[in-house]
């Protein structure tokens, strides 16, 4: 019970505190002791769940369960990480001009404050407050984004606000339809928007409005995953942020709005009983793989390429949780732990790999192994786990997602080994020269860079891909059950 | 009674399709912030006669939330920014306006048809209204398609936002309290956000034309 006041409470204590100390140089240290805080507390509420099973709290208005409890800790983690490399990111920043004390404040409260909005986002159990949260989201990391205040930044926070308002509005009015679909079977008075009780009721709500909500919610939450056609402000807004931003942005609000989704997608097909909501997710998601496997070798900026890889990932995971079933449902929350610990990673080796070419041009980024192989090795291991090689765990995901396809949609699985490949082509033609080609960077950062982060991860992600400890195997299992589909 | 309870929502609300109407033609943006308070203002004398028809008192904290906030306090920092920025008498020029109002009656036939099968299943006192509400969000979109300015974008944006207002009053007399606090409280925040933005695009661009936006492309 208070194990979750603690959860919310100590990201929010912690923006506001930073948001008058953040100009200081211990704001970056007080920033990873408050990340540090907020992942012991979720790291207990796992334990809780683990052994007591879900909970309902606060007179229902939060609700913990298998799939949410994954979400949380591993959103705490990332963050806690996150918060780690930005430490003498920021201050290389600093060194370079980038930074000045009024910007480093903003930085730091917002990026707690944008920690409780996605751990809001995973814990509430009200539609509306989900809403809310997702748009609180967006609002921080618009800051986040135009942080440098350059004219880039400033386009690309800009644009994300306008498409992502836009969009996000779409779902409150999938919300209302949602609200009025409840209303009829449940009433006003007994919480209509609480998941758990509209999920108690979901044969009976009526087929005509939630499939009007859905389509409403898809729309809008499917604008914050990045499903292309709604996808462009996300490489803008990857590519212009802080690169600790840019890990955040993919590692977390990615991963939530797909969670919000799925919430939605568990409502639709109880009330529908066919397939539509799978179908939508399927499509869209599919269309988002191969468009963006073929924008991936269009790039020059190494920010702006991955961050199409996110929206590729983002697709495939859309795709299989659209396919449904255990075996996909568990291969998409799989990839999602996967691509979020891989690619936060890849962010945070390219954060320092820019800073020391002083460009994100990828042709101006040549032979990182000479100055510094560390680093080096952090990214190319980084790109071959995104891009699926064996042994690191996105394969296992990836393998898991592509036999379903074949065994229960094989008319997809052309467009899939095909964008897979073309994915692989591109990606890996641009990191190798920048990992080994001749060097003309001699370049040294003011601070030693932080690689634990990154290794952190990848061994992470190594592991999930050799072995799946039996808890969190249990742990996928149930989250995948309650998925359904 | 209920008769003309339901005529006079159903007044109020085709009042607010005229006024987005109004905001797709209108180039002044000085005029265009006035409509924006007008559309405010019905949206809370629709939310009172809901509130007063169903007697669902909670509605009428929601429509003194939304006069606080929509009525008062973002027309009066829109007031400001424009004062500030110095584009109080500033004329967009509008490209073929007839052309966008033939679009916008296509969205509002778009947005009857959509909302017409959910309307027939409404018990809602105002249930001709959910097609309105859906028209005047389209409406917005419109809007914030056809405007190259920063102001008149951000006037569309949150245009969009009293559209599903209306549509939440309307189709199922208000979301809880706390989400439409939660809600209230985004909006705001989000036009400070907006309003900050516009200083510093300004600064940027000498310009508040978004058109100027455009160095991130795919080449």
């Amino acid at each position: 019970m208070a194990t979750l006041f603690y959860v919310l409470g100590i990201p929010l204590l912690g923006s506001l505190v930073l948001a008058f100390t953040g100009q200081r140089d211990s704001a970056r240290e007080i920033n990873v002791a408050f990340s540090l805080a907020t992942f012991i507390a979720t790291c207990l509420l796992t334990v809780e769940i683990v052994s007591g099973g879900p909970q309902l709290l606060w007179k229902h208005e939060f609700f913990i369960d298998p799939l949410n409890v994954f979400l949380v800790t591993l959103t705490s983690f990332v963050g806690l990480t996150t918060a780690i490399f930005s430490r003498p990111y920021m201050r290389i920043e600093q060194d370079h001009g980038k930074m000045t004390p009024q910007r480093q404040r903003l930085y730091h409260s917002m990026y707690q404050l944008f920690t409780f909005t996605m751990l809001l986002a995973l814990t509430t159990n009200n539609m509306g407050i989900l809403w809310v949260a997702m748009e609180a989201a967006t609002l921080t990391t618009v800051l986040l984004v135009s942080v440098y205040r350059t004219a880039a930044s400033l386009e690309a926070a800009w644009k994300y606000f306008i498409l992502c308002g836009v969009g996000i509005a779409q779902a409150l009015f999938g919300t209302v339809l949602l609200y009025m679909a409840a209303e009829k079977v449940i009433g006003t008075e007994a919480g209509a928007l609480l998941w758990t009780h509209l999920d108690a009721v979901k044969t009976q709500l009526d087929p005509t409005i939630i499939t009007l909500a859905f389509a409403f919610l898809f729309i809008g939450y499917g604008t914050k995953v990045g499903l292309v056609p709604m996808h462009n402000w996300l490489p803008d807004a990857h590519a212009e942020g802080p690169t600790p931003v840019s890990a955040v942005l993919s590692g977390l609000l990615l991963n939530v709005a797909v969670y919000a989704l799925l919430r939605c997608k568990v409502l639709t097909d109880g009330a529908l009983g066919n397939q539509l909501a799978g179908e939508l997710m399927m499509g869209f998601g599919l269309l988002s793989v191969v468009v963006a496997a073929f924008f991936l070798s269009r790039q020059k900026d190494v920010k702006r390429m991955f961050a199409y890889s996110s929206i590729e990932h983002m697709g495939l995971i859309t795709f299989a949780f659209g396919m449904g079933g255990a075996i996909a449902n568990y291969a998409g929350l799989l990839h999602m732990t996967v691509h979020s610990l891989i690619k936060s990673a890849i962010f945070f080796a390219v954060g320092h790999a820019t800073q020391k070419a002083g460009t994100q041009n990828m042709t101006d980024i040549r032979g990182l192994i000479k100055v510094s192989p560390r680093l080096a090795w952090g990214m190319m291991l980084g790109s071959l786990a995104i891009l699926g090689m064996p042994p690191f765990g996105v394969f296992a995901s990836e393998f898991l997602i592509l036999t379903t396809a074949m065994r229960d949609h094989s008319w997809a699985t052309p467009f899939l080994l095909l964008a897979l490949g073309v994915a692989f082509a591109a990606v890996f033609s641009r990191v190798q020269p920048m990992v080994f080609g001749e060097t003309s960077l001699k370049k040294t950062l003011g601070h030693t860079p932080a690689l634990f982060p990154v290794f952190a991860h990848l061994g992470l992600g190594l592991m999930l891909g050799l072995y799946i400890p039996p808890y969190l195997h249990d742990w996928y299992r149930q989250a995948a059950a309650m998925i359904g589909g | 009674m209920s008769e003309f309870v339901a005529q006079l929502i159903n007044l109020l609300a085709s009042m607010l399709l005229i006024l987005a109407f109004a905001m797709i033609s209108q180039r002044r943006i000085l005029s265009l912030i006035h409509l924006f308070t007008a559309q405010g203002a019905t949206l809370v004398a629709a939310t009172l006669v809901v509130g007063y028809a169903t007697e669902q008192p909670h509605l009428y904290l929601s429509a003194g939330i939304t006069l606080v906030v929509k009525v008062i306090l973002i027309p009066l920092l829109l007031h400001r920014v424009i004062n500030r920025l110095n584009v109080r008498w500033d004329i967009e020029t509008l490209i073929n306006i007839p052309t966008t109002m033939i679009v916008g009656i296509a969205l509002v036939i778009f947005a009857f048809d959509l909302a017409l099968p959910i309307s027939r299943l409404s018990t809602s006192i105002a249930r001709g209204t959910l097609g309105i509400a859906l028209a005047c969000v389209l409406l917005s979109f419109l809007m914030m398609i056809t405007r190259a300015k920063a102001v008149p974008q951000v006037i569309g944006f949150l245009s969009m936002e009293n559209g599903l207002f209306f549509a939440a009053t309307s189709a199922t007399y208000g979301m809880p309290m706390v989400v439409e606090l939660g809600i209230a409280l985004d909006v705001l925040v989000g036009i400070l956000i907006l309003g900050v933005f516009m200083f510093q695009i300004r600064e940027q661009f000498d310009s508040l034309d978004i058109s100027h936006l455009e160095k991130l492309k795919e080449d």
